[in-house]
């Protein structure tokens, strides 16, 4: 049941961003080159997003536990490490290369550009040398 | 030029946090692309699962196709033909945001929905490197 509903979500989740824009690379890119081309779509993306999670997230975190699961799973820490900080950054110039980041990434990949096919299995791999190299403990967090 | 969508990019965004807010409901997860990613790859410990992760990722993947079948007009999509740029780009994702413990939708919308200061840090410096990385890559040396 789990595995349908995580199917739907995320299909849900991937019309999302195709009807706002955000599966194409172009699009992500304009919104960060304020100095060029600015395109500032992906903050509307963001304030819808946020909008409704914010609101939902009230509704739904008052129950002791989700309806299908035993217990929320949310992220534990509070410290803002060199890690996070390192690692948000690293992510940030990988987006500004590509204008790709991971749900987009996928959403992206049936449609078979070159580039999407050779970002996806560099990116997993990339996911797999962090894990993997960094601590079993935090790595098992996830945000 | 991309076109300035702010109507469908603030829908689009809607659907975003309405999947966000249905993961956190029914499955108690995040729904943090990257996190997501990482359970379909070893190791496989226990309360990770797989299946429903990849169940999630196979939602993405088809969305596009739901929605060219459903609208009869092709999804726009410009990717660099720079295969090297777009597997470095790739890699960079990948590990940042295994290592900084989110991407733009763990960190930018399912945790600035929540508050974490962690994810308001996280996404203020993966915008910021972002706009950086474009700033350089399109005027400083595309010109």
């Amino acid at each position: 049941m789990l595995v349908l509903i995580n199917f739907v979500i995320g299909l849900l989740f991937s019309v999302g961003l195709v009807i706002s824009g955000m599966s194409n690379p172009a699009k992500v890119l304009n919104f960060l080159d304020i100095a060029g081309t600015w395109d500032p779509s992906l903050a509307f993306v963001m304030a819808g997003a946020i909008a409704v999670a914010f609101t939902g997230y009230r509704l739904v975190l008052r129950r002791k536990r989700p309806l299908l699961a035993p217990a929320f799973q949310l992220p534990a820490g509070t410290d803002i490490d060199r890690r996070l900080l390192a690692g948000a950054a690293i992510f940030g110039i990988g987006w500004g290369l590509g204008g790709l980041c991971p749900g987009p990434s996928f959403t992206a990949l049936g449609l078979s550009a070159p580039g999407v096919l050779a970002f996806v299995p560099a990116m997993l791999a990339g996911i797999w040398a962090a894990r993997s190299i960094t601590m079993p403990q935090r790595a098992l967090k996830e945000a | 030029m991309t076109e300035f969508t702010p109507l469908a990019s603030l829908i689009g965004g809607g659907l975003i946090g309405l999947a966000a807010v249905l993961l956190m409901a029914l499955d108690g997860r995040i729904a943090g692309v990257s996190g997501i990613a990482g359970r379909i790859l070893p190791p496989f410990t226990s309360g990770r699962s797989p299946l429903s992760a990849l169940a999630f990722i196979a939602g993405l993947f088809v969305a596009p196709f739901a929605v060219i079948y459903a609208s009869g007009q092709p999804v726009a999509q410009t990717v660099s033909p720079n295969l090297a740029l777009m597997a470095g780009a790739g890699l960079l994702v990948g590990f940042g945001a295994a290592m900084g413990n989110g991407c733009t939708s763990g960190h930018g919308v399912c945790g600035i929905s929540r508050l974490s200061p962690r994810s308001i840090v996280a996404t203020l410096t993966f915008m910021a490197t972002a706009i950086l990385t474009v700033f350089v890559a399109r005027h400083l040396i595309g010109g």
